[in-house]
């Protein structure tokens, strides 16, 4: 789950990392009156969308007089970024700023640890320095058993500066970023760029923090903050069902037991020249409350064309999966082609008791596919 | 031989007591696994099919001399379960559970670690090495005993790959489930080497997909450590990004760890990749 830049600074604030001063606004007028508030020369507009890239968008803009801001603030809100409207704007205090830095904590996967990473290449886009010069990039695995201790945090600081008062600064900014991201069950923190004003003052003038979906359980106050997009709705409503649902943008429903195995299936649909409807790995059993939940969702899409089951049996047994399926469509009535594809223990009782339904059954996931990608071509 | 578990392997069901953990306890005895007991934290003393309950690992260890550990317990009370196994002195520890917290798994995974144990998963189907041992949630009568070591992300998808191996005669000597986190314990690099090593193995099926770097990292190993054929297949090639399929860990990041840059890497390995599960055993022979 991400969250927003205004939002990540109030986390940033109450964890002691300096953020300038800044105010969150809704239309042109409350930009004004904050500009005004500030009497700064500068200030700096910018778009709160849970994306990236909000600059290249043209959604972060400096403004030094009222027109400039009434301008910006009327251009950048309503505008869309990577599909996101504009609905609000944070009107920042322009910090003159002499050097740039990049620190983040991340997940890593291959040391199984936290990963601090910083680079002296700060406001640029990390991705495309970690492509092309990554030797400018340090990155440090954080034991967990000992976490971020002061020598540690001095001897990564001594890095970038040499100056003890600055030093002192950029470790208590590290140990403070790593406290949030182990209390609030982060799986990312970032400043992109933290800069050093020409006093000598560390600031973090932007800030990205995405949150582990699995601890969120402990974190109401991280919950609250959820801005689900209508699909995140979705697939949010999906989640609270069993299921884990994504939509694409193709014909050919799909429900499957297993992620591996769904994934696997929108590959081969489009491997057989068709275009997979959504991923739906409706989980371990697959009785008929959850089947007719599970085409109910399906066929919300109108897009869907024909269904595609696909169900690797094992422990379950087919016959009871088939009986299962046979309840759930007298149920549902609907008129759209399904192709079932049953394996696993009883595989034969199942498909004989799918025979003289509507029901299509194939053997093979490769024969379910071909059938439910000619079936979609068929009603196109 | 194999790897990780056989018919030496002695076995008990953390969480036994509940729906899932009875369920499974059940199906490996009969499977001939050596199941040796469970625990249950309030309710030693009593038993679940014939096997011993405990109050904790420490007292299971002791009167059943277990090695092994399979755990089925909720997932905030999960990555407790996996250090109370380690300090018990349960040397491989299986979770089966999904939806640990990521940071309560790297704590569980170092203190693991520095106890000399090995942890596989979490949110994994477990394993099975077949005729000796299954330690998991896998269906066993899929699995054929023979000389194809197989290592997974998933799970019916490693159901499906089995399937179509054994119905071509080519039996596994062990299939590991590895899980679907970001993190988990044993990776590709690690069974690609105990595969490497083991006699019983004579060529390897690795089934990787979207999200991180661990199949490109495997492609490299194996380019300069694995002289045994090896076959991957990679799920995910239609996957958008930014989204999570199913699985935690299968994602693709600002651009990385899509399936196109993982086929290529194990390609320029020299590993043969399947277009789809069925094409597995034809590419092995």
């Amino acid at each position: 789950m991400k969250i927003h830049e205004y939002q990540a600074k109030k986390f940033f604030s109450s964890y002691g990392i300096p953020v300038e001063r800044h105010k969150l606004c809704a239309n042109t007028e409350e930009a004004v009156a904050a500009w005004k508030e500030f009497q700064p020369k500068k200030i700096v507009v910018k778009a709160q969308v849970l994306a990236g890239g909000r600059g290249k968008a043209g959604g972060i803009k400096l403004a030094q007089n009222e027109t400039e801001v009434r301008t910006n603030a009327t251009s950048i809100l309503g505008m869309k970024i990577k599909g996101y409207v504009v609905k609000k704007i944070l009107i920042s205090e322009a910090v003159d700023i002499e050097s740039e830095y990049y620190i983040s904590f991340i997940i890593d996967r291959n040391t199984k640890s936290v990963l601090l990473m910083m680079s002296s290449d700060g406001g640029m886009d990390i991705e495309t320095v970690a492509k092309n010069t990554p030797n400018r990039i340090y990155k440090f695995s954080i034991d967990p058993l000992i976490g971020l201790p002061d020598y540690l945090a001095r001897k990564y600081a001594f890095l970038f500066f040499n100056e003890i008062s600055q030093v002192n600064q950029l470790a208590a900014i590290l140990q403070n970023l790593y406290r949030l991201f182990l209390e609030k069950d982060a799986s990312l923190t970032e400043i992109n760029p933290l800069i050093r004003t020409h006093a000598g003052q560390l600031i973090a003038i932007d800030a990205k923090m995405a949150f582990d979906d699995n601890a969120l359980f402990r974190h109401p106050d991280v919950i609250t903050l959820f801005e689900p997009t209508p699909e995140e709705k979705t697939e949010t409503e999906a989640k609270e069902k069993g299921f884990s649902y994504v939509h694409l943008d193709g014909n050919i429903g799909c429900m499957v037991n297993g992620a591996g195995l769904a994934m696997a299936t929108m590959d081969m649909i489009k491997l057989y020249g068709g275009q997979p409807a959504n991923f739906l790995d409706i989980g371990g059993s697959s009785n008929p409350q959850k089947v007719i939940n599970a085409m109910k969702l399906l066929l919300s899409d109108k897009q869907v064309k024909v269904v595609l089951i696909n169900i690797f049996g094992g422990i379950t047994r087919c016959d009871d999966v088939a009986s299962g399926l046979i309840v759930a469509f007298d149920e549902l009535k609907t008129m759209v082609p399904i192709v079932v594809r049953l394996t696993g223990t009883n595989e034969k009782e199942g498909r004989e008791l799918l025979k003289g339904t509507r029901l299509l059954s194939a053997e093979t996931m490769s024969e379910a596919t071909h059938l439910a990608v000619k079936s979609s071509g068929q009603i196109l | 031989m194999s790897i990780l578990i056989n018919k030496n392997t002695r076995l008990i069901v953390q969480g036994i007591t509940g729906r899932d953990g009875r369920f499974h306890a059940e199906k490996m005895k009969a499977y001939g696994t050596q199941v040796v007991g469970g625990t249950s934290p309030g309710k030693g003393g009593t038993s679940i099919h014939e096997l011993p309950v405990f109050n904790t690992v420490y007292e299971a260890v002791e009167q059943t001399a277990a090695n092994t550990s399979i755990i089925f317990v909720p997932a905030r009370f999960a990555a407790d379960s996996i250090m109370e196994a380690a300090d018990a002195g349960i040397q491989l520890i299986i979770c089966i559970t999904e939806g640990i917290p990521t940071l309560d798994v790297i704590k569980a995974h170092h203190f693991v670690r520095e106890h000399g144990a090995t942890l596989i998963g979490p949110n994994c189907p477990g394993l099975v090495t077949p005729d000796e041992s299954l330690v998991g949630i896998l269906p066993g009568h899929i699995f054929k005993k023979g000389h194809v070591g197989v290592l997974s992300r998933s799970g019916t998808l490693t159901y499906e790959v089995v399937y179509h191996l054994s119905a071509a005669g080519m039996g596994q000597s062990t299939a590991v489930g590895m899980g679907g986190d970001p993190v988990v314990g044993l990776y590709f690099r690690d069974l690609l080497e105990r595969f490497e090593n083991d006699p019983e193995t004579h060529s390897i099926v690795m089934i990787g997909e979207i999200g991180g770097n661990a199949e490109e990292l495997a492609a490299e190993y194996i380019r300069n450590h694995v002289t045994k054929p090896v076959v991957a297949f990679i799920a995910g090639q239609s996957a958008p990004p930014g989204k999570q399929m199913g699985h935690a860990g299968a994602i693709i990041s600002s651009g990385s760890g899509t399936a196109a840059e993982k086929i290529a890497a194990l390609e320029a390995a020299g590993v043969r990749v399947a277009k789809e599960p069925g094409e597995i055993p034809q590419l092995l022979s």
